[in-house]
């Protein structure tokens, strides 16, 4: 039955089950009084959204690009890229400037170095170099492992006041998101989305192998870099919420190619960010409401994830 | 008309389009022959704007081909390459629709449909049109590869061995539909062909390479003989005129 729905109607049933998971979890258990929990898990309830849909809409994007199916914008490091950035700070400027500086204005400031060096990654292999999209994926890899080495040296050297600062950033998880970035986080996919929604017919055909987007008089180069930049900056925001997230995206882009019953990324995009939404926010509800077991969504999401990576990559494989 | 001027291309040391310079004018099907490495598919990829050389130039239609709009060249010349390897699980009319993209970037107005129903008429396709590119056998999936260039609706049309995966009766059907675009619409043809008895029944001029050089371009009766074919492929091969055409006889 579910096979001869058309791919709009898909997304109606899907934004239902997204206000169906909503509603379950601000009204689930209320305890305190309304005038508290509205407010208090409507922040929460916002930040899963703003997260999931960074997530996802990253690593379709991602996927689009490297014409792969089981790769993440995580391969190439830059959750720990932003990661660094942080330990660095308070490593060089000390607690006290990490601590007095407006958050906004620290997290504009690195988003703008993560696509920094995303830039000039791209300049330097594509441009100068004339290399393959793959290289740069690789280079990625390898860049990845560097920072979280890196990081995990700095750590290392920090004084103990210093390293507890950071534990705060470096352990952020679903259910203790960083409220004070929201704002300015939301703002930053707004802006990317509106900018970028566009280019989504241009995606459709990227997805056709970048020798057809020629053929078809799209510039795939300026394409690449355009979805890279943003890439950047919509794992910045999700990593800045909530630390990274390995499987999560490649679980819900993948349900959401075979659930949106057509190629389009006006409806893949949407059906990615539905799920997502449903999966953390009714997870959320469930683990936090139901099973009073605050701390584990993440846990529980990256192992089934991290399942169903595996099966994606044995079909594969047979294939 | 395509102008080409002093291509050159190399890999590393390994020279593999060198120094090639030719003009084709008006409509007709030109082929592209030679062993295999001698840089047909490069030559067409440099014309086609997929690759770029490192010296010299292509000019179709008066637009240098390296250097202008995309979108604009798109609706001038339209590429198929051998291997098409698609991520996203596509029907066959999806794929023939995205054709349309340089026109119409994707919003699909009447004239767009009229254009897809068109190429898939013309590519007897209809039946398959619902079905998914990973269903279909490699000629299916080859026809429906040609339909979307096809439905792109440009005067030049470049394939690169589009006779790969067909049977006869397909390979025969692709050839007489390539000839009737050239000879009823004024469409140039360039395509990569690895029989010569297909070049020669179709084309109206073959370009024969050999180590990356132009080594002879002509009609069929004057490229294709016994002297001109064991120089290129060096191979002994008895050559004769069947129903005004030549034929050759290379199986022994």
């Amino acid at each position: 039955m579910f096979r001869s729905l058309s791919p709009s109607i898909r997304l109606w049933l899907l934004l239902g089950g997204v206000i169906l998971a909503s509603l379950l979890f601000m009204t689930l258990n209320v305890r305190a009084g309304w005038a508290f929990t509205l407010p208090f898990r409507g922040e929460k309830l916002l930040g899963l959204l703003l997260v999931a849909y960074c997530i996802a809409i990253s690593t379709v994007l991602f996927q689009t690009l490297t014409h792969n199916r089981i790769l993440s914008p995580g391969i190439m490091g830059f959750d720990f890229l932003y990661l660094l950035l942080q330990s660095l700070m308070v490593y060089s400027f000390g607690t006290v400037f990490f601590s007095q500086i407006s958050p906004s204005l620290k997290w504009i400031g690195e988003v703008l170095v993560m696509v920094g060096v995303m830039c000039l990654l791209f300049y330097w292999l594509f441009i100068r170099q004339q290399r393959h999209l793959h290289v740069l994926v690789l280079v990625g890899i390898i860049l990845g492992t560097l920072f979280r080495s890196l990081n995990a040296m700095i750590a290392r050297l920090m004084d103990p006041v210093e390293f507890d600062l950071l534990q705060d950033v470096m352990f952020a998880s679903f259910n203790q998101m960083d409220s004070a970035l929201l704002g300015v986080s939301a703002l930053m996919a707004l802006l990317v989305s509106v900018l970028g929604w566009r280019y989504h017919h241009a995606l459709d055909v990227l997805a056709l192998g970048s020798d057809q987007a020629v053929n078809l008089g799209l510039n795939p180069r300026r394409l690449m870099m355009l979805i890279l930049i943003a890439i950047a900056i919509l794992v910045s925001v999700s990593t800045a919420l909530v630390g990274p997230v390995t499987f999560f995206g490649l679980l819900v882009a993948n349900l959401a190619y075979s659930l949106a019953g057509t190629h389009r990324h006006v409806y893949v995009l949407p059906m990615a960010f539905g799920l997502a939404a449903i999966i953390l926010i009714a997870g959320q509800a469930v683990l936090e409401h139901l099973l009073s077991f605050g701390t584990g969504l993440s846990v529980i999401i990256e192992f089934i994830g991290g399942l169903f990576f595996l099966m994606l990559v044995i079909r594969q494989g047979r294939r | 008309m395509i102008e080409v001027n002093g291509l050159n291309k190399a890999y590393q040391t390994q020279k593999v389009v060198d120094q090639v310079s030719f003009q084709l004018k008006g409509a007709g099907v030109t082929a592209i022959i030679g062993p295999n490495g001698a840089g047909k598919s490069t030559l067409l990829g440099l014309i086609s704007r997929l690759q770029h050389p490192d010296q010299g130039w292509v000019r179709v239609d008066e637009l240098d081909v390296h250097h202008c709009a995309g979108d604009r060249l798109a609706q001038t010349l339209a590429i198929l390459r051998q291997e098409n390897q698609i991520s996203t699980r596509l029907t066959v009319e999806d794929l023939v629709s995205f054709g349309r993209y340089p026109y119409s970037k994707g919003r699909i107005n009447e004239q767009d449909l009229y254009k897809i129903e068109q190429a898939l008429v013309f590519l007897d396709l209809t039946d398959l049109r619902h079905r998914y590119l990973d269903e279909l056998s490699g000629g299916q999936r080859q026809r429906a590869y040609i339909a979307m260039v096809l439905c792109q609706d440009t005067r030049y049309l470049l394939l690169d061995e589009p006779l790969n995966n067909l049977d006869m009766k397909h390979a025969v059907g692709i050839m007489k539909l390539l000839r009737r675009a050239a000879d009823e619409m004024g469409k140039q043809v360039v395509l990569v062909l690895h029989d010569i008895n297909f070049a020669a029944t179709y084309a109206d001029c073959i370009l024969a390479m050999k180590e990356g050089q132009l080594v002879y371009m002509g009609s069929p009766e004057v490229v294709i003989t016994p002297e001109i074919m064991l120089d290129l492929y060096d191979l002994e091969m008895t050559i004769q005129q069947v129903r005004g055409k030549p034929v050759a006889f290379y199986y022994c």
